[in-house]
């Protein structure tokens, strides 16, 4: 059985039909990525697995149990699943330790000592051992991204969901938030991105999903998916960055 | 003949000034801690997502700030008896502010709470926080902090408003200064040092809510 179950999700915005029957599936330990247009999907998508968009129509489907748009469903499922998003999106009035320290203590009423001892492991991680005590506007970008991947990991997620997570970066910075995430995906950590670096995608994931109009329009072994594009649209997406 | 200044006439009068200016001061502290707090509640119910809840908010809020001080406080202080709710004049008087401060401060505090990037609402909830939990540990400290000048703006104006509360005979500054006046018909000297004393107490308010900002404001890390 599969981590994740996405089946025939549906979301429009208004009359905008931005997700038009996405049938997806997560295995544990898999390392998805999304690639598609600008305006194909791909966060949408992602946020309905977060439950930030609630779908209209279709299923969820997180470790076999459906999750409904109920406010105790979407925080079970927040639970299992977590996400980094472009901006980072850090609180400006917490250390990066306490940003990481935050959510543990309060949703998962962890002590503080515990919470801290996470917290600091996760930091390590990311390699931010000598950055735990500054505020995020001492920080730099790339800096900001390690933190918000660790707090998101302090709270064990079964799946991570990164939305672009290096595309607010200057280029400089791009590769220690890419190693960062390498080596998640090493460590067996399921994670559904979506990326606009092909060369990462293809040397760091298992499944390469192409969006294109709000469908899944092609998806496989991102090697042989990018050797061999079948449908015209996605030649063309891969000619497109070449 | 021209009029011959006597400050000295208010010198024996100076207890009743003082009372005055402490009994604004204290509807000032009650009015300004609770109307702030009404202010944090009412914005938080503003956002509700019980359409009712955010409705009902909206029209007290309305309601005060289009509608006269002096004319709610006749109607808490004179009005409500009529319903059997009598109270006494500070009573009346500190209720009044609390509840003109409240519904401007909810105005604040919301715009405070627009501010905050949305972003940072969504990583809250995507750390599975309640909506509580986002208001309180994410959303509160920065709003406040981006309308902190607005606010004590507002509780400075709301200090200065209680001097109407002498009209139901609520004993502050205000109050002292007419009952002065009307004793030795000493107008232009009495006024003239009220102003001076309001004009003291308003700085003095100004200091105080700055250095309450830099307190609550300042970057204490919590580990
Ligand atoms: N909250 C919203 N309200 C209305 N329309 C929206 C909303 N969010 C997204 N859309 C629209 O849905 C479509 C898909 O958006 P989405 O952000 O999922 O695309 P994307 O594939 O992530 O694009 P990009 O590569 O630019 O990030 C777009 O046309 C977008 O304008
Ligand atoms: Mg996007």
């Amino acid at each position: 059985m599969s981590l994740v179950e996405l089946h025939a999700i549906h979301k429009s915005f208004g009359e905008l039909q931005v997700l038009k029957g996405i049938d997806l599936s997560i295995d544990e330990g898999q390392v998805i990525a999304l690639i598609g247009k600008s305006g194909s999907g791909k966060s949408t998508l992602l946020r309905t697995i977060n439950g930030l968009e609630v779908i209209d129509d279709g299923a969820i489907i997180v470790d076999g149990k459906k999750i409904s748009d109920r406010d105790a469903d979407l925080l079970g499922l927040r639970l299992q699943v977590g996400m980094v998003f472009q901006q980072f999106n850090l609180f400006p009035h917490y250390t990066a330790l306490e940003n990481v320290m935050l959510s543990p203590q309060v949703v998962k009423k962890q002590s503080k000592a515990d919470a801290r001892k996470v917290a600091e492991e996760m930091l390590i991680k990311v390699g931010l051992a000598d950055k735990m005590m500054h505020y995020p506007d001492q920080l730099s970008g790339g800096q900001q991204q390690r933190v918000a991947i660790a707090r998101a990991l302090a709270m064990k997620p079964k799946v991570l969901l990164c939305d672009e997570v290096t595309s607010a970066l200057d280029p400089e910075l791009v590769n220690e938030v890419l190693a960062v995430v390498r080596q998640l995906a090493e460590e067996g950590m399921t994670l559904v991105m979506v990326t606009h670096e092909m060369r990462f995608a293809r040397e760091v994931c298992d499944k390469l999903v192409f969006m294109h109009q709000g469908r899944i329009h092609e998806t496989g072994d991102p090697e042989e998916v990018f050797a061999n594009p079948k449908t015209p649209e996605l030649s063309s997406f891969v000619g497109g960055l070449a | 003949m021209a009029y011959a200044f006597d400050f000295g006439a208010i010198v024996p009068h100076w207890e009743l000034l003082l009372d005055g200016a402490i009994l604004t001061t204290e509807l000032t502290v009650v009015g300004a801690v609770v109307g702030v707090g009404l202010g944090i509640m009412g914005a938080w119910a503003r956002a509700s997502r019980t359409p009712v809840v955010s409705q009902i908010v909206g029209v007290y809020v309305e309601l005060i700030r289009n509608t006269p001080f002096l004319v709610q406080l006749f109607f808490i202080f004179f009005g409500l008896p009529a319903l059997g709710l009598k109270l006494t004049e500070f009573q009346a008087a500190v209720l009044a502010m609390i509840v003109n401060l409240g519904a401007y401060s909810t105005e604040i505090v919301r715009a405070g709470i627009q501010a905050v990037p949305h972003g940072q609402l969504e990583a809250a909830q995507s750390l599975a926080m309640n909506r509580l939990q986002i208001f309180r540990y994410v959303i509160i400290l920065p709003a406040l902090q981006k309308i902190w000048p607005a606010l004590s703006s507002q509780i400075v104006i709301v200090m200065l408003g209680s001097s109407v509360c002498s009209q139901i005979a609520a004993e502050e500054l205000t109050f002292g200064a007419n009952y002065i006046q009307a004793l030795n018909f000493r107008a232009f000297e009495v006024y003239f040092i009220v102003t001076g004393i309001y004009l003291v107490m308003s700085i003095l308010l100004r200091m105080v809510l700055k250095v309450l900002g830099n307190y609550l404001f300042e970057r204490r890390r919590h580990v």
